[in-house]
């Protein structure tokens, strides 16, 4: 009921331009579809269309619902106006693909021990461990890094975050990216680099997300009312830039038409692996280290509630640490045909990114000191300063195995996987798990539904990474020595698959903790779920948040 | 002390930030990737690498597609044990023309770079059917749908022209003749056999899939699988030529 | 051994170590410059303050 007074209603050029290029893509992609030259290809080219149509009859629907004038940058309290729907949105997303990916790992885990479970072209092991890795790197981890950047750099920015349909764009758009990888790894549309499996066209559409992403924040970090710049948003920041340089790095292809999913990547051979690994190793570096380290920066000293242990440490902690990740790409190509000088140069910087990383990781335990009691009556905080233990753990034994002596011992073999894992499920989602168990009470303004729960996760999923970790140890150096094992002689001991079957036992152990891994993870989303159906606590110091939207 | 307010520009200046962490990490990718294109000690000089016939192209993108990749390496490192459990160690030469390459991260299976001419095709054939009736101790999945899967080949000139563009010595003659090339390759004692092997030397011509009728996914795999490291003559082969 | 290996391999020693060693020095001095106490102690607080 518009009164003289209120200012007209007009869509925003970001609405009408949104809508209209999303119409465009509705319309190239049914002409894609029409015409594709695989039924694989043209069921992605639908799902552009329905998505794009989807997402232009939200944009008018909230155009229709919402008030005349834009919310508000700060509430009549003076507080800022936070934005936080889209923040909840990749929580949810992130515990919904953090479950399909753990899934996904414990069935191909099972398949290695029980090649049976292969049973069709779809869900043979070939196909679904890429579908394994993006879905708990990407999927899970990305959300978890889309939620707790945007919520961060809000608060410590003390400003909205920047863009109307922006922010959702974002969030949305990355999910679709997901599934469109995916669905195309079990069709197997795959371009076979590993952790950058997904063909042309999701590469684009992750490469407009992507600049989106940075824009948002950027924008976000241009309205802060506070005069710094918290270095957890340092690390936001450099996980965000970098992974878009190494994603147009890594990528660049030539399609074979427009109308084939297929595409041959620009560089080959050695320059292609090098290309690959310092990509690679990055994604390990930016993706999975400095956006997690972001989340410790901000999650433990709040949680703890004291500053962290030294602000001077964290700004050599974060020069040090991206100097040198980058460098480190080459140990995953020792004693190949990359030259001798390249694997040099990716020993040495990998041997020296152990100081950087321990910096880091003595910076996040000691926030605790003076406060270790906490450690024993909060599980959540526990957990936060367990990963960071992990962490610490993970990043000795890589520059270890950079060690061309060690690697020519270690590589090709399970101790790699179990070395990731190591660093996937105890630093990433260990802090990813604390991270999300403080922010769904913050962002629903509840009370967690039960604190003993979270003493259960803790424990049974440590359980499993001890068994999952340990026993890919034992295989993997079995395995290695195996290989390299010479008769009286001076015969190879063994025939390859007398090393595969002496994995066995190794496999099923592993199994079992990745099973008990998940269990721990289900424990979490019930207990999520209890916490978000529950009542609303009133007033409760400092965590009230107004509502999104 | 003014100078070092200055810097404070660091902290509150985000566009400097982001300035700084592009130059920080620009860098280290510069100084390894950008020499590998201009050094020419980079890659071998070696006799006998070719691109790879339509049908081994086909099969190539069968691998790549079941993701064989992830637990098969193509890259035999220069310790005694792989060099005599495998053979010769792998060149950068012969993976010059891998559209992306398949090295590998990691040993499930054997090492497949030189796997070519070491088995049958019988042998392949019954192993991709069933791995277990050979190798009874093996974890592979199954691949019999690949025999009974007509290979789609009928735009594999376009996947060749674009592999031309990027640099792959495909000529317009070996474009022109990709559909033809595929049939003669899959068949038994095709009389335009020769003209293959002048376009492709030392390719090898026979039905790969036991079943001359058809031209399957089994065909064009196995056909890429018997050609692995078999390129290069590693008698003629001098590894002191090509220290690096 | 190729000439231009040994001349960008001799270059890139030399300068890579200045280069190394001269952000290093950057960062250290930019961290642990004392006038700046003040200021990371203010940073460090930004995320226990509430609004």
């Amino acid at each position: 009921m518009a009164n003289a007074l209120a200012p007209q209603k007009k869509m925003t050029f970001g609405e009408g331009g949104l809508a209209l290029s999303l119409v465009g893509l509705a319309i190239l992609s049914i002409v894609i579809a029409a015409k594709a030259y695989t039924p694989e290809y043209a069921f992605h080219a639908y799902l552009f269309t329905a998505a794009s149509i989807a997402a232009v009859f939200a944009i008018t629907n909230r155009y229709f619902d919402r008030p005349a004038e834009r919310p508000p940058l700060v509430n009549a309290d003076g507080r800022p106006n936070y934005n936080m729907g889209p923040v909840k949105f990749a929580t949810i997303a992130a515990m919904f693909w953090g479950i399909a990916g753990f899934a996904v790992g414990l069935y191909i885990a099972l398949e290695l021990a029980f090649p049976a479970l292969n049973f069709a072209q779809w869900f043979n092991f070939g196909r679904l461990r890429p579908l394994h890795t993006s879905a708990v790197i990407f999927a899970f981890g990305g959300n978890v890094l889309l939620a707790t950047s945007f919520y961060v750099v809000q608060r410590t920015c003390r400003a909205r975050l920047a863009g109307d349909l922006a922010p959702w764009f974002v969030v949305l758009g990355y999910n679709f990216f997901i599934l469109i990888a995916g669905t195309g790894y079990l069709l197997g549309i795959t371009q076979s680099k590993e952790y950058a499996e997904p063909e042309w066209y999701s590469d684009l559409w992750l490469t407009i997300v992507w600049v989106t992403y940075l824009l948002v924040f950027l924008a976000t970090i241009w309205r802060r009312t506070e005069p710094h710049i918290y270095v957890a948003n340092w690390f936001y920041l450099a996980f965000i830039v970098t992974i878009a340089v190494l994603h147009l790095g890594n990528n660049p292809a030539i399609p074979v038409s427009i109308f084939s999913s297929k595409s041959y990547i620009a560089w080959s051979g050695v320059q292609d692996a090098m290309v690959q690994w310092w990509y690679g190793h990055n994604a390990v570096g930016f993706f999975l280290t400095a956006g997690f380290l972001a989340i410790m920066y901000y999650f433990i000293p709040k949680r703890a509630d004291r500053p962290v242990y030294s602000y001077r440490l964290s700004i050599i902690h974060f020069w040090a640490l991206i100097f040198l990740y980058i460098w480190a790409g080459p140990h995953h190509l020792h004693y190949t045909a990359l030259p001798d000088w390249a694997q040099t140069l990716g020993m040495t910087f990998s041997i020296m990114l152990w100081m950087p990383s321990w910096g880091g990781m003595i910076n996040g335990i000691m926030t605790l000191s003076g406060a270790w009691d906490k450690l024993r009556t909060d599980p959540v905080l526990r957990m936060m300063v367990v990963s960071v233990a992990f962490y610490g753990m993970s990043t000795f034994e890589g520059p270890m195995m950079s060690v061309k002596i060690v690697n020519s011992l270690s590589h090709y073999t399970d101790w790699t996987i179990g070395h990731v894992h190591s660093g996937a499920l105890g630093w990433v989602a260990y802090i990813s798990f604390g991270a999300v168990y403080c922010l769904v009470p913050w962002l629903w303004n509840r009370r967690l539904y039960s604190l003993k729960l979270v003493n259960w996760h803790f424990w049974i999923s440590t359980i499993g990474i001890v068994l999952y970790i340990t026993s890919m140890w034992v295989s993997g150096i079995l395995q290695g020595l195996m290989w390299r094992a010479y008769t009286s002689l001076g015969f190879l001991e063994y025939s390859f698959v007398e090393t595969v079957e002496a994995m066995h036992p190794f496999y099923v152990i592993r199994a079992l903790g990745g099973f008990l891994f998940l269990c721990g993870a289900l424990i979490m989303v019930f207990n999520l779920w209890k916490t978000v159906y529950s009542e609303a606590v009133a007033g409760e110091a400092g965590i009230q948040l107004q509502p999104a939207e | 002390m003014s100078l070092w307010q200055k810097h404070a520009i660091l902290e509150k200046n985000s566009i400097v930030l982001v300035i700084g962490i592009l130059l920080v990490i620009a860098i280290g990718g510069l100084v390894e990737i950008v020499p590998l294109f201009y050094l020419k000690n980079t890659i071998e000089k070696v006799d006998g690498i070719r691109p790879y016939t339509p049908l081994e192209l086909a099969g190539r993108n069968i691998y790549v597609r079941e993701g064989c990749y992830l637990c098969h390496s193509q890259m035999i490192r220069p310790l005694r044990d792989e060099v005599e459990r495998y053979g010769h160690y792998s060149l950068a030469a012969e993976s010059m023309y891998d559209h992306p390459f398949q090295w590998g991260s990691k040993r499930t299976g054997p090492d497949l770079a030189r796997v070519g001419g070491k088995y049958s095709d019988a042998w392949h054939r019954d192993h991709l059917r069933d791995p277990r009736s050979v190798v009874p101790g093996s974890v592979m999945p199954d691949y019999g749908f690949l025999a009974k899967t007509d290979l789609d080949y009928k735009h594999i000139a376009q996947d060749m022209k674009v592999q031309a563009l990027l640099g792959t010595p495909y000529t317009p003659e070996m474009i022109e003749d990709a559909m033809k090339d595929v049939a003669i390759q899959a068949s038994n004692d095709n009389p335009d056999a020769a003209e293959l092997t002048k376009r492709y030397p030392k390719a090898v011509a026979r039905d790969f899939d036991g079943n001359p009728g058809r031209v399957t996914e089994a065909d064009a795999l196995i056909a890429y699988l018997q050609m692995l490291g078999t390129e290069v003559d590693f008698k003629m082969y001098d590894d002191k030529a090509n220290i690096r | 051994m190729d000439p231009t290996y040994q001349a960008a391999a001799e270059f890139a020693q030399r300068w890579g170590l200045v280069y190394f060693v001269t952000i290093f020095a950057v960062v250290l001095a930019y961290a642990l410059w004392p006038s700046r106490q003040k200021q990371f102690d203010e940073a460090a607080r930004i995320p226990l303050q509430e609004d």
